[in-house]
C-alpha cells in the first residue's frame, strides 16, 4: 500500500488529520521535555537563564550541602511509601478483586463503593482526611474512642513518627479501587475452565488464588505495579495539601514532589525561584522513572503467560 | 464469556461456606471504610459547627441548609465551578477532535511513517507531563498564557492526546474494511466516510475516552497552583484550597462546600459507574 500511489486530494487529506495533533503534540509534549534537559545545565537568575553550569544543578542535587540531604530524605519517603502501597493499595486491591470475581450478592454495589473515591479530587480526599485526622474533633480519633481504643488516639499528622503513614493510609483509601478492578477485568478473564480444572483436581481455594488465579492475572499486575511506582514518586497533592509544602512536620512527610516544588516555586514571593536546581531534580525524577520502570516492565512481562 | 451459565457455576460451585462467608464480609467492610466518610462529610455539611464537635455521630437537621447557602452565596462557588466546567469542556473538545483526527488518520490508512508517528504519540503515555512544569511554564508565560482558563486548556489537551490516539486508533482498527469501501463505491469522499459513516460507530470508544480524560483534568489541583493565581479564574479543587483557608475554624461550612464540589462528579459516576469504570481503567485493561 505505497501511499506514492493515493491522488493528491487524498495525501492532503491523510496530512490534514495527521499533523495538526502532531504539530500538537510536538509543541506542548516533546519540546518541554527536552527543554528540561536543557534547562538543568544552566544557572537561572528568577526567570532568566544566565550561564550554562554543567552537571553542577545535578551535583548539588545529589552530592552537596544544602540540597543533598534533603534529596535523599524526600527519596527515602517516596520508597517507604511505594513499599507500604504495594501492600496496602495493590495487595488489598487484589484480595477485593478475588472476593468481587466470587459474584456474592451485593457484588456490583461493592464494585461502584470501592471505585468512588477514585473518582474525587485529591482535594476534596485530602481536605476532609485532614479535618477527619484532626487530633480531639476528627472523625478518626473519635471512632477509635468508640470502638474502645481510646488510648490509641493521636495526633496522627502533628507527629513525625505518625504523619507519613497518616497520608499512605489516605492514598490508599483513596486509590484502592484502582488496583482492585484492574485484577478484577484480569481474573474474569480467565478462562472459567482452566479454575474448573484446577477445582476437579481438588486443589483448595488458597492454591486456587495463589498457584492459578494470581499467575494469570500477571498482565494486570504489571499494569498496577508500573503506575504505582510512577504515581509514588511523582506524588504531590496529597502530601502539599495535608502536611504542607515543608513536609510537617519537620520534614516527616517531604517527598521528591514537594522538594521540587519549593526549589523551582515555593518562593514565588519572595523571587527566590531557582528553575537550575529545579530541573535537575525534574530530570533526575524523570529518569529515575523512566528506567526502572522500563527494566522493571520487562522483567514483570516475562513472567506474564499467554493465555491460549 | 461471562455471561453463560457454565460461568457462573464455576464461580460459585465450590467452597460456599466459610470462604465465601469471609469475602462477603470483607466486601462489606470495605464498602463501609469507603463509604462513611463520605457519607459524613454530607451530613457534617447540614450541622453547626458546635454540632460537629459536640456529637458527631447524631443524625442532622436536614432542614438546616445555613451552610450550604453560606457557601454559594459568601463564596465564589459557581464561579469556580463555571471555570470548571469551561476548562474541562474545552479540553475534551479539543482532546477528542486532535486525538479522533490522528487515530483516524493512523487506523484507517497506511503510510510510510505512520508505525513511527503511532509510536510517537505512545512515547507520551509514559512522560508524567508534571515534570515538564519548568519549560512549560517559561513557555505559557511567552504565549502570554499565564493565569489564563486558555493555558490551561492547552495543557490539558496536550496531556490527554496520547491516551486518546492509543484508545480511538485501537477502535477505529476493528471496524471492517467493507464499511469504507462500500461508500467508497457510492462515491463518498474521504472526509464523508471519516463523518458518515466511521466516526458515528466510533461514539462508545469516544465517550470512554472522554471520561478517561475528563475525570482527571476535572479533579486535577496541580497545573491550576503553578498557573493561575486570580480568583475569579481558579478552578473548584483550586478554588475549594482557598476557601478552605478562609474558613478554617468553621467546619459546617467546610463540609458543605466539600460536599458541594464532590457532587456534581458523584452524581454522574453514580449514572455511569459502567462507563467510568471502563474509562478509567482503559489504557491499563485490555
Amino acid at each position: 500500500m505505497a501511499d506514492l500511489e493515493w491522488p493528491v486530494g487524498r495525501r492532503i487529506w491523510v496530512a490534514t488529520l495527521i499533523v495538526p495533533p502532531l504539530a500538537f503534540m510536538t509543541a506542548f509534549v516533546v519540546m518541554p521535555i527536552l527543554s528540561a534537559f536543557v534547562y538543568a545545565f544552566y544557572h537561572w537568575e528568577g526567570l532568566k537563564r544566565v550561564d550554562f553550569v554543567g552537571l553542577k544543578n545535578f551535583t548539588d542535587v545529589l552530592l552537596h550541602e544544602p540540597w543533598a540531604p534533603v534529596t535523599w530524605r524526600a527519596f527515602s519517603h517516596n520508597v517507604m511509601v511505594f513499599v507500604v502501597l504495594m501492600l496496602i493499595q495493590n495487595g488489598v486491591g487484589f484480595l477485593l478483586a478475588y472476593a468481587l470475581s466470587r459474584q456474592l450478592p451485593g457484588h456490583r454495589f461493592h464494585r461502584v463503593a470501592v471505585f468512588l473515591p477514585v473518582i474525587l479530587s485529591s482535594v476534596i480526599v485530602a481536605l476532609v482526611w485532614k479535618q477527619f485526622l484532626h487530633p480531639v474533633f476528627g472523625l478518626f480519633n473519635k471512632v477509635l474512642s468508640l470502638a474502645g481504643f481510646g488510648t490509641f488516639t493521636t495526633p496522627w499528622l502533628g507527629l513525625s513518627e505518625t504523619a507519613l503513614w497518616a497520608l499512605t493510609l489516605v492514598n490508599a483509601w483513596h486509590w484502592v479501587g484502582f488496583p482492585t478492578l484492574v485484577f478484577l477485568a484480569g481474573i474474569q478473564r480467565i478462562p472459567p475452565d482452566i479454575i474448573e480444572a484446577g477445582r476437579i483436581d481438588g486443589v483448595n481455594e488458597w492454591q486456587l488464588v495463589s498457584k492459578i488465579i494470581w499467575p494469570l492475572v500477571a498482565p494486570s499486575a504489571t499494569v498496577t505495579f508500573i503506575l504505582l511506582f510512577i504515581g509514588a514518586f511523582n506524588w504531590f497533592e496529597l502530601p502539599y495539601l495535608m502536611a504542607g509544602v515543608e513536609g510537617s512536620p519537620y520534614g516527616s512527610t517531604d517527598v521528591l514532589g514537594l522538594y521540587f516544588y519549593r526549589t523551582a516555586f515555593g518562593n514565588q514571593s519572595s523571587g527566590a525561584q531557582d528553575f537550575g536546581h529545579g530541573s535537575a531534580l525534574a530530570v533526575m525524577m524523570f529518569l529515575f522513572v523512566a528506567v526502572i520502570s522500563a527494566i522493571w516492565t520487562v522483567r514483570l512481562r516475562r513472567r506474564e503467560i499467554e493465555i491460549a | 464469556m461471562s455471561a453463560t451459565p457454565q460461568t457462573r457455576d464455576t464461580g460459585r460451585a465450590t467452597s460456599g461456606g466459610l470462604g465465601d462467608l469471609l469475602l462477603q464480609i470483607l466486601l462489606v467492610g470495605n464498602s463501609f471504610v469507603m463509604l462513611f466518610p463520605i457519607l459524613v462529610m454530607g451530613l457534617w455539611g447540614f450541622k453547626s459547627t458546635g454540632e460537629i464537635f459536640g456529637k458527631p455521630f447524631a443524625l442532622p437537621n436536614f432542614s438546616n441548609l445555613t451552610n450550604f447557602v453560606t457557601v454559594l452565596t459568601q463564596t465564589n462557588f459557581f464561579g469556580y465551578l463555571l471555570n470548571s466546567i469551561l476548562i474541562t469542556g474545552g479540553s475534551i473538545l479539543a482532546i477528542l477532535t486532535l486525538g479522533t483526527m490522528a487515530a483516524y488518520g493512523l487506523a484507517r490508512y497506511r503510510f510510510a511513517g505512520s508505525v513511527a508517528i503511532y509510536l510517537f504519540f505512545l512515547a507520551g503515555l509514559m512522560v508524567p507531563l508534571k515534570l515538564a512544569i519548568i519549560p512549560l511554564f517559561i513557555q505559557m508565560r511567552d504565549l502570554n498564557l499565564l493565569d489564563t482558563r486558555l493555558g490551561l486548556v492547552v495543557i490539558y489537551t496536550a496531556m490527554g492526546l496520547p491516551s486518546t490516539v492509543f484508545i480511538m486508533t485501537g477502535f477505529l482498527r476493528t471496524l471492517p474494511k467493507e464499511l469504507e469501501d462500500a461508500a467508497r463505491i457510492d462515491g463518498a469522499s474521504d472526509a464523508r466516510i471519516m463523518w458518515s459513516v466511521m466516526l458515528p460507530l466510533a461514539r462508545p470508544a469516544m465517550v470512554i475516552a472522554a471520561i478517561h480524560n475528563a475525570v482527571p483534568v476535572w479533579n486535577d489541583f496541580f497545573f491550576p497552583l503553578i498557573f493561575v493565581q486570580t480568583d475569579s479564574r481558579k478552578t473548584l479543587p483550586q478554588g475549594l484550597t482557598a476557601f478552605m483557608g478562609e474558613y478554617t475554624t468553621n467546619w459546617g461550612v467546610l463540609f458543605a462546600g466539600l460536599t458541594l464540589s464532590a457532587l456534581p462528579i458523584t452524581i454522574v459516576y453514580i449514572l455511569l459507574s459502567k462507563q467510568f469504570i471502563q474509562g478509567m481503567t482503559s489504557g491499563a485493561v485490555k
